[in-house]
């Protein structure tokens, strides 16, 4: 058997992700066509690639159907609730660096803080009849830093892309979501609470410690490990 | 996982017992819709419970807990004094601890009566207490309603008030607002500068979203209206302090709190349903004497109690969590029955986990 290493199977991720391993000696590549998901490692022995969604990644890892994969902390924290018992961060690789924030109407003047969201939370609940929804794909990680933090009266919604238009639509009065440069939030006027960073991701690449590892995954473990030093 | 016969056949001994007492058994869906526990709970139930759905009905909760179901129930068609006992699946979602069980059987019996809630209290108490008899149980208990007719009592504005009563439950938030308003926290610099700005809301950005620019300009009239008002006096906050640290055995926690009350008067009608509860438990066989109050109790895990709560716990599994909770929940009542209300208790009890502590004594 050979030790598996999962990558991003598509855009920036993967490009960055390959270069990465160029750089420690370890070639990846695709092989076949364009739209063919398979891929070749090159530099060691013993390794094949698997080209994955990142967002499968973490659940892959925890299954133990891969060693080793490449995905974001803030998927990894989501989607994980056990993260630290199923694997083990290996690196971190200094690109996709995004943060998961929770962000408000520019206009809202008067909210600034957590503090701030939960007043504002109270009297919009009494207002309007029903708790001020918060857009985001990253449900568990959103609610226990909320709840954490003793905020009342939000509702989650659901949001899987353009998260800073719902406000605008009038779908969801505040969002959480990853930022990297902050552009997005501006271009649609929402700003980042100052005490709203929920979490700092970048890409990372993950040990899985519920995969088998026999004589043959351990060797090409070492040899790689070895070359990252 | 226990050996599921044992545990109905517990079940259903219980809920005879419960029956023999006086209750109606009752059944409820396991199906319960989402909307309602959301209403009751926010975000936080989908936390513990198990969400499904269907393009019909929308969104639905397996039932995580049975009292929900079975208050509506009385509401819609209930006849007064009413007392009901049921034994079935809840089902609670886990995402950190693996060993919790996501499914176990639970026997409750509730109590809707307005006549003499110091008596209710004390009856599903002691047939609570009837039924864990043999285990080696910590009983522990509390009183909601003090800390609340505490903050209702304080003398400061209502808007202060009502944000105080709205965190009861989280403790956290509870002490950040009360070192704001007792003028012990600093007021963040942000909103200094926007209390200190001429035209807060002269700003270069749209308004956009549902919250409405009125609704803004409303939030900073009352932070101004809140800055000049005098913080909580030291003799109340050292009042609260001392209340929310009572941890005694029931009469000596009575007494404290009797001390308490010199400072804040406004408990003293809570502390006579304390006291009222103590002789009913009495009259019950209760040996009050043994039995721990804690004034902090019931505050992080009990939302919906806002009374008299209780918990029995296995002090040698400090890994399982309680065999029995439960408490009074007058506003629970108010908030399901559509302006209806009726004072009620109840508690429920773990029969899977009784059969575990038994077996390991043996």
């Amino acid at each position: 058997m050979s030790l598996k290493l999962g990558v991003p199977s598509k855009g920036r991720l993967m490009e960055k992700s390959f270069a990465w391993f160029e750089k420690r000696g370890i070639t990846l590549s695709r092989t076949g066509s364009d739209r063919e998901y398979a891929g070749h490692v090159d530099g060691v022995d013993g390794v094949s690639l698997v080209l994955l969604s990142a967002g499968e990644i973490p659940r892959e890892l925890a299954a133990g159907r891969i060693h080793l994969g490449i995905t974001g902390t803030d998927l990894v924290h989501e989607k994980l609730p056990r993260w630290e018992q199923q694997v083990q961060e290996v690196a971190p690789l200094g690109f996709g660096q995004a943060d998961l924030i929770i962000a408000v109407p520019a206009c809202w003047v008067d909210v600034d803080t957590l503090d701030d969201l939960d007043a504002a939370s109270s009297a919009f609940r009494a207002r309007h009849g029903h708790r001020l929804r918060i857009a985001t794909k990253y449900h568990r990680l959103v609610r226990e830093f909320l709840t954490d933090a003793g905020v009342a009266d939000f509702a989650l919604v659901d949001s899987q892309g353009a998260t800073e238009g719902t406000v605008k639509n009038e779908t969801a009065e505040a969002i959480a979501d990853i930022t990297s440069t902050g552009e997005t939030l501006r271009a649609n006027h929402l700003k980042i609470l100052s005490d709203g960073v929920i979490l700092k991701s970048q890409a990372t690449l993950w040990r899985s410690r519920t995969a088998a590892y026999g004589p043959s995954e351990k060797k090409a473990l070492d040899a790689i490990m070895e070359r990252l030093g | 996982m226990r050996n599921r016969a044992e545990t109905l056949e517990l079940a259903a001994r219980l809920r005879s017992h419960f029956e023999q007492a006086g209750a109606a058994a009752v059944e409820t869906p396991i199906l319960q819709p989402a909307e309602t526990l959301l209403d009751l709970y926010g975000e936080d139930i989908r936390g513990r419970a198990y969400v499904t759905s269907d393009a019909l009905r929308g969104e639905q909760m397996l039932r995580p807990d049975f009292t929900v179901p079975v208050v509506q129930k009385h509401m819609e068609h209930g006849a007064e004094p009413a007392r009901y006992t049921y034994a079935g699946e809840v089902f609670r979602r886990q995402e950190h601890d693996p060993d919790r069980a996501n499914e176990y059987i639970q026997v409750g019996y509730e109590v809707f009566d307005r006549t003499n809630p110091a008596a209710a209290d004390a009856e599903v108490f002691a047939l609570i207490f009837e039924a864990l008899e043999g285990l080696q149980l910590r009983a522990a208990t509390g009183d909601i309603g003090v800390l609340m007719a505490a903050v209702q009592g304080l003398r400061t504005t209502d808007r202060r008030k009502a944000a105080l009563m709205r965190h009861i439950w989280r403790p956290r938030r509870f002490r950040a607002l009360l070192d704001r308003f007792g003028g012990r926290a600093q007021m963040p610099p942000t909103r200094a500068a926007l209390l200190e700005a001429d035209d807060p809301m002269a700003i270069d950005v749209p308004f956009l979203g549902k919250r409405s620019k009125a609704e803004i300009a409303e939030r900073i009239e009352a932070l101004r209206a809140d800055a000049a008002a005098d913080p909580i006096s030291e003799t109340e906050l050292a009042g609260l302090e001392t209340l929310l640290s009572v941890r005694e055995t029931m009469p000596f926690a009575l007494e404290h709190l009797r001390d308490v009350a010199v400072d804040l008067p406004q408990i003293n009608g809570a502390l006579d349903r304390v006291e009222a509860r103590i002789d009913a438990l009495q009259a019950r066989g209760v040996n009050v004497e043994k039995l721990d109050f804690e004034a902090s109790y019931g505050r992080t895990s009990m939302e919906y109690y806002d009374g008299f709560v209780f918990g029995f716990y296995a002090e040698r599994r400090p890994d399982l969590p309680p065999i029995a909770t439960g408490g009074r929940y007058d506003a629970l009542t108010r908030m399901l029955g559509n302006g209806a209300e009726i004072p009620a208790v109840g508690g429920v009890l773990r029969p899977d986990l009784m059969l575990e502590i038994k077996e390991a004594a043996r």
